[in-house]
């Protein structure tokens, strides 16, 4: 158990330090990192200058060096736009962008486990087709699309619901449905395979032919079985929805990291850039790494390895 | 591939015969032919040039007829151009991306799959640890992060999705590899000193493509979505090419008055991905019922 938490976390520690460099790298895309951040219109003389006050001119492991070393305390440098360090900009949005990102799982959740059991259970019926023809659906449906086309009835048509901004409930409806659509399919398609597969083995038989009724088996003896994957895409479905959130977000003009993004993608400013994507994994990886333990809980095999 | 199988059919034939006995997979394959038939043929069916703009013919609903008694199905846009018409090009930049995208992602994840599942070990944890740093990624930051350094063109779309998606390949193309390493075939192979190499690409490859095949397919429906969304951030093919995610950015800025900008493009992505899952749903069920993609 110990040994598997210690290589756990080192594996962790590395995958955040490929997500660095990639981060670093970015900006040396093009070779010029110089010419990414300062406009077009910049003279020979002020690429020089600022090369040098930069450091682009030394060597490129030295430089990757210093980028780790101000990003471990937080140091990305200071927002060409705004004038203020880049990463307390990115740290500002980032309550607004969990709070999207977290209801949007917690609508998916709500939703897709039930429909998943129930479509499991009564397996070929009507509800079951309904509730597949749904999550093919919400599978198939570009968010960006679903949010306009919610905006369009919601708030063009009827008015019931505001299309942009963050503050009440209100706000939170349109864009959490928009963002957690995708993740509700996923998990609802995922639960109805995982179901099916634990209804069909023996120690479920055995229940039945116990004579436990009914509703017990299904959600205590299946569906603690059915927990295990729909726990390890939870983690997973969080990177697309954190993902998901710069397109949702930009529909919306939700104030978080995403669309922060975007815009200081148009601004070219690209400390804000790289601090607000060193972030957003720095997130994924930590809530996987969260996941990873709490599955040791869930699934006795793995504590013993 | 012409093998008998068990009933004395060629096997690609019996194969067939169970995939288009879904129906849904069929009705599946039917889409996408379909739209795979316009995309190619498109300055063909298309009933306006997509770029032709008609400023006295704006924002008109769909149905209407202009001076000429020329009807345009699904109306205009704020230039007067035919939605139809750019709906219909639209198809192109999308099928090009997905087709494009999916092949480079697709060879990189099977190589990285065969040469960590076959190896395994050092190569294995490398290969993995560098799957995990790509799978870190909030997907769409990255490429449009990447994407705002380089700038847009189609190239570039392509490279930066193609190179960024090979994971999901490798990991599933990994777990067919680790299966079939231990059969009997590979170990006599090895134990008679046939190279790993040709072991690799003669005995292993063939039997771990039905899984990848199967994700290339559903794969392809998501950089579909992918690329209409880098389109509709403004950080996919330019224009005034016409791109599905390009009109639904355009519409979004008439909502209130012009439904039909925005409404039809999404419908053409949705039908277009629909169609492929549906049919990438019954090449899994099929091929590989046990499949988890």
């Amino acid at each position: 158990m110990t040994t598997y938490l210690v290589r756990r976390l080192a594996q962790s520690l590395i995958v955040l330090l490929g997500v660095s460099f990639v981060v670093f790298f970015i900006l040396h895309l093009t070779g010029d990192p110089a010419a990414v951040l300062l406009p077009p219109d910049a003279s020979a003389e002020d690429l020089q200058r600022f090369r040098q006050t930069m450091g682009f001119n030394d060597p490129f492991f030295v430089q990757y060096g210093r980028f780790l070393g101000g990003a471990l305390q937080g140091d990305f440098g200071q927002s060409i736009r705004h004038g203020e360090p880049a990463f307390g900009l990115v740290v500002e949005r980032m309550p607004a962008t969990f709070e999207l990102s977290g209801a949007a799982l917690v609508i998916a959740l709500a939703l897709a486990i039930p429909a998943g059991i129930v479509s499991a259970v009564r397996r070929n019926t009507p509800v079951d087709y309904v509730s597949t023809v749904i999550a093919l659906l919400g599978q198939s449906l570009p968010t960006f699309w679903l949010g306009i086309m919610l905006i369009l009835v919601f708030s063009v048509h009827w008015g019931w619901l505001p299309s942009s901004g963050r503050g009440t409930l209100q706000h939170l409806i349109l864009p959490a449905i928009t963002l957690g659509l995708f993740t509700t399919a996923r998990i609802a398609r995922l639960t109805r395979s995982g179901m099916l597969d634990v209804l069909n083995q023996d120690f479920i038989r055995t229940a039945r032919a116990k004579g436990v009724s009914d509703p017990p088996v299904v959600w205590k003896h299946a569906l603690k079985n059915a927990a295990i994957p729909i726990v390890t895409i939870v983690g997973i479905e969080l990177g697309t929805l954190l993902g998901g959130s710069v397109i949702t977000e930009t529909i919306f003009a939700w104030p978080g990291v995403g669309r922060l993004s975007v815009q200081a993608i148009y601004n070219r400013d690209y400390p804000v850039v790289q601090a607000a994507v060193f972030l957003l994994a720095s997130t994924f990886v930590l809530v996987n790494l969260i996941v990873d333990i709490l599955y040791t809980y869930l699934d006795p095999r793995i504590r013993l390895r | 591939m012409a093998r008998p199988g068990a009933s004395g059919q060629p096997e690609w034939l019996t194969f067939t015969r169970r995939l288009a006995r879904r129906r849904t997979a069929l009705f599946g394959a039917v889409v996408v032919v379909a739209v795979l038939a316009v995309a190619l043929t498109a300055p063909f069916v298309s009933p306006f040039d997509p770029l032709g703009q008609d400023l006295e013919n704006r924002l008109k609903a769909p149905g209407w007829q202009d001076g000429t008694g020329h009807v345009h199905p699904l109306g205009t846009d704020h230039l007067g151009r035919d939605i139809l018409a750019r709906v219909i090009f639209g198809a192109r930049p999308a099928l090009l991306v997905g087709v494009a995208a999916v092949l480079i992602s697709g060879v990189l994840g099977m190589v990285t799959g065969l040469l960590s599942g076959y190896f395994g070990g050092r190569v294995d944890d490398v290969l993995m640890r560098l799957a995990d740093i790509q799978l870190a990624f909030p997907f769409i930051l990255l490429a449009i992060a990447v994407i705002g350094v380089l700038g847009p063109s189609l190239f570039t779309i392509i490279a930066v999705i193609g190179v960024s998606s090979w994971v999901i390949y490798a990991r599933v193309v990994r777990g067919a590899v680790l299966s079939i390493r231990e059969r009997e075939f590979v170990q006599a192979a090895q134990a008679l000193g046939v190279r790993d190499w040709r072991i690799l690409v003669r005995h292993i490859l063939p039997n771990a493509f039905t899984p990848w095949l199967v994700v290339a397919t559903l794969d392809m429906a998501r950089v579909i979505v992918i690329e209409s969304a880098l389109s509709f951030l403004g950080l996919g093919v330019q224009p005034p090419t016409p791109t599905w995610g390009g009109m639904l950015a355009d519409g979004r800025v008439y909502l209130s008055t012009a439904w039909w900008l925005a409404t039809f493009p999404g419908l053409a992505i949705l039908v277009a991905v629909l169609g492929i899952n549906l049919f990438g749903d019954g090449l899994r069920d099929t091929l590989d019922p046990r499949l988890k993609v």
